[in-house]
C-alpha cells in the first residue's frame, strides 16, 4: 500500500501523522483539517473507504481513535485496512493493551514503530516479530527497564 | 543538577506532556509552551555543555511542541549533534527530529549527510537502518545526490544483513520516486530482481515494492521478474496456512506479499511462456476457489486479507482481459459480494464490476446483476456505496437496458444526495443520447431531467438537446409539443423556459395548427414566465419573440406592444434594452422578405461529440472541480455546441464586467447605418441576432478576407460585449484559478529575445509542459499559434491561459486570445490562437500567464509573449544611393540609437545574415562601401503610422581589446523605435 500518509485522529485532535510525499506545512494543516471533518462525519455502519480529492481514504476506528491512510487510486483498499490493523497490533503488543495515553506520552515510540513497519509509505516487514525485535533492541540498548510512566 | 538517573526514562518530557494536557485553555497551553521554549533555549545557550541525555530530552520536547502545531525555529543543531552519539536512543531521537522537522536547509543538510555517511559505513546494522530511514523520510534531492550511488551497493552486497536490505530497498524506492534521474540503472538492477527469490520473506516484501516501481518505468529491463513472481506466488498460494509462520496473517499466507506479486504482474502483459502462464492461471483459479471455501476464522481480518488477494487477482484478470473463463468467474464472485453483509465488500464489488463491464467477455455477465445494482442504488445507506452503484449502472448500460437504467436513474434523482446530483444528471443525459433509438424518448428524458433536477442541469445538457432537435427534423414537432406541455406547469424550472423559448421560437409553427397551442397561446405562455426569469433567459426570450414575429405575422402587434413597453425598451439592463430596441426597429422597418432571411430557421449544427462527456470526465478527474472551473466549462460547452445562446452568455460577462461597454453594438447599426439601408448585410444580422449560433453563418458573407479577419472590429454582439473598449481586448478566458498570475519568470526576457529573429520554435519547456510557437505577420497584424504540450502521462486540469498587457501597451497593442480547453490529457497538445494588432510602436511585451493543476498542485507561470516591434517590419529594397540619402535625412540625434558591444555568438557571416533576415528587414547587398558591414532597411507597419528604419551593423573582428566587437546603429523616424530595436538587437549578436 502506497499510503501517501497515515495518521491517527481523535475527536478532532491529531495524535500522530506521517507524510510520505513532500507536502508544504500549510497544505498539510489544511488537508488534515479537511480530512478530519470528512472522516468524523462518517457513521458506524458506513464503508471504510471514501474518495477524497484524487486519493482514497481508508480508515478504521479503534476505541476513540481513528486511523486513516490516504492511498492512491490503484492501491488495494482491503490490504490497507489490514495495514492499519497490523500497526495497531504492533502498538498493542509493544505497550501491552495500548490506549490513547500511551500514544500521547510515548509519541516517539509510536513513530519508531511506524517507521519500522512502513518506510516511504511501503511495508518494510509484515512480521510482527521482526518489527518488534527492532524496537525492543533499541530499548535494550537504552538499559531502561520501564518505558511506561506511571503518571496519571 | 546532577544528571537525571537514566532509570527514569525521560521524566521531564512526561511531566511536560501532562502539564500541557492539564492546561484548561489554549492561552494556558501557549503560556506553558513558551515557558518551556525559553527554558530549552537557555539550556542550549548555556555555558555548561549538555550531556547526551539532556540534549535528547530537550530535542524530544521540541518535537512534541512542533507536533502540537507550533513552529520551532531552533534545536536543529542539537538534533544533528545527537546523530554522532553512540547511544542508540540518542541517535534515534536525533534522526526522528530531523525526519519530522528538517527541510532542505543547506548548511544543515551537509552536516546531516555527514552523520548519515558515518552510520552507513559503521557496519552496525541498527545504525545503518536508522540512517536509511532518515534518507527515506527526508527524501530530498540533496540526499539523493549524496546517497543514490551508495544505497544500491548496500542493497545487493552479499554480506548485508536482511534488515538492512529491507531498509535499503525501500529507501532506494523513495529516492527513485523523488529523483529518478539520480538513480542510475546498472549491474545491481539484475541482482535486485533476484531478491524475489530471497529466503527471507521480509526482504521479498520490501524488495517487491522497489521492483514494481522500477518495472513500471523500465518494463523491458525487468521483465525477468514475471516468471520469478509467478513461481513465488505459486509457492505462497499452494502453501498451507501455517507454513509461513509469522508471515501468515489470520490463517492467510503472506497476504501483503501476494497482493504485491499480483500487482507487479499487472505491469506486464500475460506471460508468453506457456508453462509460466499455465502456472499463473492455476494460481488465479486457486485464489478464486479459495473464496468459495468456508472461512478458517470468523475474524474480519481473515476475510479482509483473503479478499484483498482475491480483488487483486481479479484486477489482474481484468488487466489481462484475455481469459473469458476467468473473467466470468470473477464476475460471478463479485456478484456474490454484491449481496454480502459487509458494506466494504459491496462497495469494492461494485467498483470492481465497473471495470469488468467494459470487457467484451464479461459485459453480459455483469448485466445479469442489474436488479441487484438497482436495488443497491435504492437501499444502500452509505452515499459512497450508492455512488458506486450509479457508476456501475452507467458502465453496464447498453442499448438493451438503457430505457430501464435511465428510468431508474431518473427516479433515483428525485431523492439523490445533493453531492452526486450533478454527476447523475450528466450521466443520464449521456446515456439518453447515446442509446436513443427514437428521439422522442430522448427529448422526454431530458425534459424530465430538467423537471426533476433543473438546478443541476448544466448548460451543456440543455444546449445539447437543442442541438439535437435542430439537427433532426423528425423530432422537432414532438419537441415543440412536449416542451409546450411542460411549460404549462405552474412552476417550471428556468432551464425549461430556456429550452421552451428556443424550441418554440424555432419550431412553434409545427404545433400552431392546434387551437390549444395557437401562436398567441404559445406567446402568452412564454411571456407569462418572462418576469420570473434571469436576464440571460429574458434575453433569449426576446430573441424568441422576434422569431415569433417572423413565424406568425399575426402576433406582430402583440409582441411589438410588449417590446415597446417601458419595462423592455427602458430596461436598466443594457443588453435587454438593446435587444428590445433593435428587435422593435427590425420588426417595423424590415420587409417580410428581409425578416424571413434574418430570422430564418437555424441551420443544422455540425455533428460533434457531446461536450457533456467532456464535462463528466472533468468531474471525475483528479482534484476537486472548483466552481469557477465549472463556469468555464459551461462557457466552453456553449461554444462547442455552437452556442445555443451565446448572446445570453455574453450578457453574463457584460453584467459582471465593471464597465459594460456603452458602445455594445448588437446589430451593428452604428457602423452600417440604418437597417433598411443595409439589406446586403442580412447575413451578418443573423449572426448578430443569434450571435455565432449558426455555425455556417459567421463565415457567410461580410468578412471573407480570410486571414486575420478576426482582427476586424468585432461585429458579433458577443465579442463587442465582452470587450470593454477598443484598448482592452483582454476578453480571453476568465482566469480559472483564483490565484493571481505569477510574476514573469526570471528567464522570460531571455526567452523573448530568442524569438526576435525567428517566428517558430519552442518558447518554453520544463518537466511538465512544453510551449511551442508559430507565428505569421502581415502588415500591422499578426497571428500566433501557441502549442501547449503536456509532457506527462497525467492530465492537466483547470488549464487556462491569459494574456495581459498593462500601462502604455494597452494603447499600443490589441491582443485577442481564444480560450483553450481546460483539460489537457497526458501526452496531448492543445493549440491556442492569438491575434495581435499593432496600433503603434511598442517596447514592452505582453505577459502570457499559464495556470493549471497537475496532480492537484497549481502550476502558475508567466512568460513574455514573443511579440516584438520588429515583427511588423516590411522589408524595403533600395540601392546604395537611396540608402545613404535617407540615412542622412535621419540624422537628428534622437533619431539614432547606437550600441557598441562584444560579440557573444561569434561572427559567422552566414549566421549573421540569417539573423538579420529573420529580423524582417531587407538585407541590402552592395550598399555599404565596407563589404564586412551589414545594412538593412524596412518599414514598421502600425495602425497609426509607418515607421521607416535603417540599420547598420559593423563587425570589428580585431578591436583594440582583442575581442570581437560590434557597432550597431539604428536610425528611424521615431526615437522610441530606434531605441527599442537597438536594445533588442544588441542581445542577438
Amino acid at each position: 500500500a502506497k499510503s501517501s500518509r497515515s495518521n491517527t485522529v481523535r475527536q478532532g485532535k491529531l495524535r500522530l501523522q506521517k507524510w510520505y510525499t513532500a507536502t508544504a506545512e500549510r497544505d498539510k494543516k489544511k488537508m488534515v483539517r479537511e480530512l478530519m471533518q470528512v472522516v468524523l462525519a462518517r457513521k458506524p455502519k458506513m464503508c471504510s473507504f471514501l474518495e477524497w480529492r484524487d486519493l482514497k481514504i481508508v480508515y478504521k476506528r479503534y476505541a476513540s481513535l481513528y486511523f486513516c491512510c490516504a492511498v492512491e487510486e490503484q492501491d488495494n483498499e482491503l490490504i490497507t485496512l489490514e495495514v492499519i490493523h497490523r500497526f495497531v497490533e504492533l502498538l498493542d503488543k509493544y505497550f501491552g493493551s495500548v490506549c490513547e495515553l500511551d500514544i500521547i506520552f510515548n509519541f516517539e515510540k509510536a513513530y519508531f514503530i511506524l517507521d519500522e513497519f512502513l518506510m516511504g509509505g511501503e511495508i518494510q516487514d509484515t512480521s510482527k516479530k521482526s518489527v518488534l525485535k527492532a524496537i525492543e533492541q533499541a530499548d535494550l540498548l537504552q538499559e531502561v527497564c520501564d518505558v511506561h510512566l506511571g503518571l496519571l | 543538577m546532577p544528571a537525571v538517573s537514566k532509570g527514569d526514562g525521560m521524566r521531564g518530557l512526561a511531566v511536560f506532556i501532562s502539564d500541557i494536557r492539564n492546561c484548561k485553555s489554549k492561552e494556558a497551553e501557549i503560556k506553558r509552551i513558551n515557558k518551556e521554549l525559553a527554558n530549552i533555549r537557555s539550556k542550549f545557550k548555556g555555558d555548561k555543555a549538555l550531556d547526551g541525555y539532556s540534549k535528547k530530552k530537550y530535542v524530544c520536547k521540541l518535537l512534541f511542541i512542533f507536533l502540537l502545531g507550533h513552529d520551532i525555529d531552533f534545536g536543529h543543531m542539537e538534533a544533528v549533534n545527537l546523530l554522532s552519539s553512540n547511544k542508540y536512543t540518542e541517535k534515534q531521537i536525533g534522526y526522528l527530529f530531523i525526519s519530522v522537522l528538517v527541510n532542505s536547509n543547506s548548511e544543515l543538510i551537509r552536516l546531516i549527510n555527514n552523520g548519515i555517511k558515518n552510520d552507513l559505513s559503521s557496519r552496525n546494522p541498527t545504525f545503518m537502518c536508522l540512517a536509511l530511514h532518515c534518507i527515506a523520510n527526508v527524501g530530498s534531492r540533496e540526499m539523493a545526490e549524496a546517497f543514490a550511488g551508495e544505497i544500491p551497493r548496500i542493497l545487493v552486497a552479499g554480506d548485508t544483513m536482511d534488515s538492512v536490505k529491507q531498509s535499503a530497498a525501500l529507501c532506494l524506492l523513495r529516492l527513485y520516486k523523488t529523483s529518478p534521474d539520480l538513480v542510475l540503472m546498472g549491474e545491481w538492477t539484475s541482482r535486485v530482481v533476484h531478491l524475489l527469490n530471497d529466503q527471507h520473506m521480509g526482504v521479498v516484501t520490501a524488495a517487491i515494492s522497489l521492483i514494481t516501481c522500477l518495472s513500471q518505468k523500465n518494463p523491458d529491463e525487468f521483465k525477468t521478474c514475471v516468471s520469478l513472481a509467478v513461481s513465488r506466488l505459486s509457492r505462497i498460494v499452494s502453501s498451507a496456512s501455517t507454513d509461513l509462520q509469522d508471515y501468515t496473517y489470520y490463517f492467510v499466507p503472506a497476504p501483503w506479499l501476494s497482493c504485491k506479486l499480483l500487482r507487479l504482474l499487472q505491469c506486464y502483459p500475460p506471460p508468453e511462456d506457456g508453462a509460466v502462464k499455465g502456472r499463473l492461471v492455476e494460481c488465479l483459479e486457486t485464489i478464486l476457489n479459495k473464496a468459495q471455501e468456508p472461512p478458517k476464522s470468523k475474524k474480519v481480518q481473515h476475510s479482509n486479507a483473503k479478499n484483498a488477494i482475491l480483488f487483486e487477482a481479479i484486477a489482474l484478470i481484468i488487466h489481462y482481459d484475455s481469459e473469458p473463463n476467468l473473467l466470468v468467474r470473477a464476475c460471478n464472485q463479485l456478484g456474490q459480494f454484491l449481496q454480502h453483509r459487509e458494506t466494504n465488500l459491496r462497495y469494492l464489488a461494485l467498483e470492481s464490476m465497473c471495470t469488468l463491464a467494459s470487457s467484451e467477455f464479461s459485459h453480459e455477465a455483469v448485466k445479469t446483476h442489474i436488479e441487484t445494482v438497482i436495488n443497491a442504488l435504492k437501499t444502500e445507506r452509505d452515499v459512497s456505496v450508492r455512488q458506486r452503484a450509479a457508476d456501475l449502472l452507467y458502465a453496464m448500460c447498453d442499448r438493451s437496458n438503457a430505457k430501464q437504467i435511465v428510468a431508474e436513474m431518473l427516479s433515483y434523482l428525485e431523492t439523490a444526495d445533493y453531492s452526486i446530483r450533478e454527476e447523475m444528471v450528466l450521466k443520464v443525459a449521456i446515456l439518453a443520447e447515446k442509446y436513443a433509438v427514437d428521439y422522442s424518448w430522448y427529448v422526454d428524458t431530458i425534459l424530465n431531467l430538467i423537471r426533476i433536477a433543473g438546478d443541476y442541469v448544466s448548460e451543456e445538457v440543455w444546449y445539447r438537446v437543442i442541438q439535437i432537435v435542430i439537427n433532426r427534423d423528425d423530432v422537432q414537432g414532438y419537441a415543440a409539443k412536449t416542451v409546450f406541455e411542460a411549460l404549462q406547469a405552474p412552476a417550471c424550472h428556468e432551464n425549461m423556459v430556456k429550452v421552451g423559448g428556443y424550441i418554440l421560437g424555432e419550431f412553434g409553427n409545427l404545433i400552431a395548427g392546434d387551437p390549444r397551442s395557437s401562436p398567441l397561446v404559445q406567446f402568452n405562455l412564454l411571456h407569462s414566465k418572462f418576469h420570473l426569469c434571469s436576464v440571460p433567459t429574458r434575453a433569449l426570450l426576446l430573441s424568441a419573440y422576434i422569431k415569433f414575429i417572423n413565424l406568425f405575422p399575426e402576433t406582430k402587434s402583440t409582441i411589438q406592444e410588449v417590446l415597446r413597453s417601458d419595462s423592455q425598451i427602458r430596461n436598466s439592463d443594457v443588453e435587454l434594452q438593446q435587444r428590445a430596441v433593435e428587435y422593435l426597429k427590425l420588426s417595423s422597418i424590415a420587409s417580410t422578405d428581409v425578416l424571413a432571411t434574418v430570422l430564418e430557421e437555424m441551420p443544422p449544427f455540425p455533428e460533434r461529440e457531446s461536450s457533456i462527456l467532456a464535462k463528466l470526465k472533468k468531474k471525475k478527474g483528479p482534484g476537486a472541480v472548483s466552481s469557477t472551473e465549472q463556469e468555464d466549462g459551461k462557457r466552453e460547452g456553449g461554444e462547442l455546441n455552437g452556442g445555443g445562446e451565446r448572446g445570453a452568455d455574453s450578457t453574463i460577462a457584460a453584467s459582471n464586467a465593471s464597465t459594460p461597454s456603452p458602445s455594445a453594438d448588437l446589430l451593428g447599426l452604428r457602423s452600417s447605418g440604418p437597417v433598411s439601408a443595409a439589406p446586403p448585410s442580412a447575413g451578418s444580422l443573423l449572426v448578430d441576432v443569434f450571435s455565432e449560433a449558426g455555425p455556417a453563418a459567421p463565415a457567410a458573407a461580410v468578412n471573407d478576407d480570410g486571414f486575420l479577419r478576426d482582427l476586424e472590429p468585432p461585429t458579433e454582439s458577443s465579442d463587442s460585449l465582452l470587450a470593454e473598449g477598443p484598448g482592452d481586448s483582454d476578453s480571453a478566458p476568465p482566469s480559472v484559478v483564483s490565484e493571481d498570475p505569477a510574476p514573469p519568470m526570471p528567464q522570460s526576457d531571455e526567452l523573448l529575445h530568442k524569438f526576435v529573429c525567428k517566428s517558430n520554435g519552442v518558447l518554453f519547456e520544463n518537466q511538465l509542459l512544453q510551449i511551442g510557437v508559430k507565428s505569421e505577420y502581415r502588415q500591422n497584424l499578426g497571428r500566433m499559434y501557441l502549442f501547449y504540450g503536456n509532457k506527462t502521462s497525467v492530465q492537466f486540469v483547470s488549464f487556462s491561459t491569459s494574456v495581459t498587457y498593462t500601462g502604455e501597451l494597452q494603447s499600443q497593442l490589441n491582443v485577442q486570445t481564444k480560450p483553450v480547453e481546460p483539460l489537457v490529457e497526458g501526452g496531448a497538445q492543445v493549440q491556442q490562437v492569438i491575434n495581435i494588432e499593432c496600433l503603434t510602436d511598442f517596447s514592452d511585451a505582453p505577459l502570457l500567464n499559464i495556470k493549471f493543476r497537475y496532480g492537484g498542485a497549481l502550476q502558475n507561470l508567466t512568460l513574455k509573449l514573443p511579440v516584438t516591434v520588429n515583427k511588423f517590419f516590411q522589408p524595403t529594397e533600395m540601392v546604395s544611393h537611396d540608402f545613404f540619402q535617407r540615412w542622412k535625412q535621419l540624422s537628428q540625434p534622437q533619431q539614432e540609437a547606437q550600441k557598441i558591444f562584444k560579440a557573444s555568438h561569434g561572427m559567422d557571416k552566414e549566421v549573421l545574415k540569417g539573423k538579420l533576415l529573420g529580423l524582417g528587414m531587407a538585407l541590402l547587398e552592395n550598399v555599404d562601401p565596407n563589404p564586412e558591414n551589414f545594412v538593412c532597411a524596412g518599414v514598421i507597419q502600425t495602425k497609426a503610422q509607418q515607421v521607416g528604419c535603417l540599420l547598420r551593423l559593423e563587425p570589428n573582428a580585431q578591436a583594440q581589446s582583442g575581442e570581437q566587437m560590434y557597432r550597431l546603429t539604428l536610425r528611424s523616424s521615431k526615437d522610441t523605435v530606434s531605441k527599442r530595436l537597438c536594445d533588442l538587437l544588441a542581445e542577438q549578436f
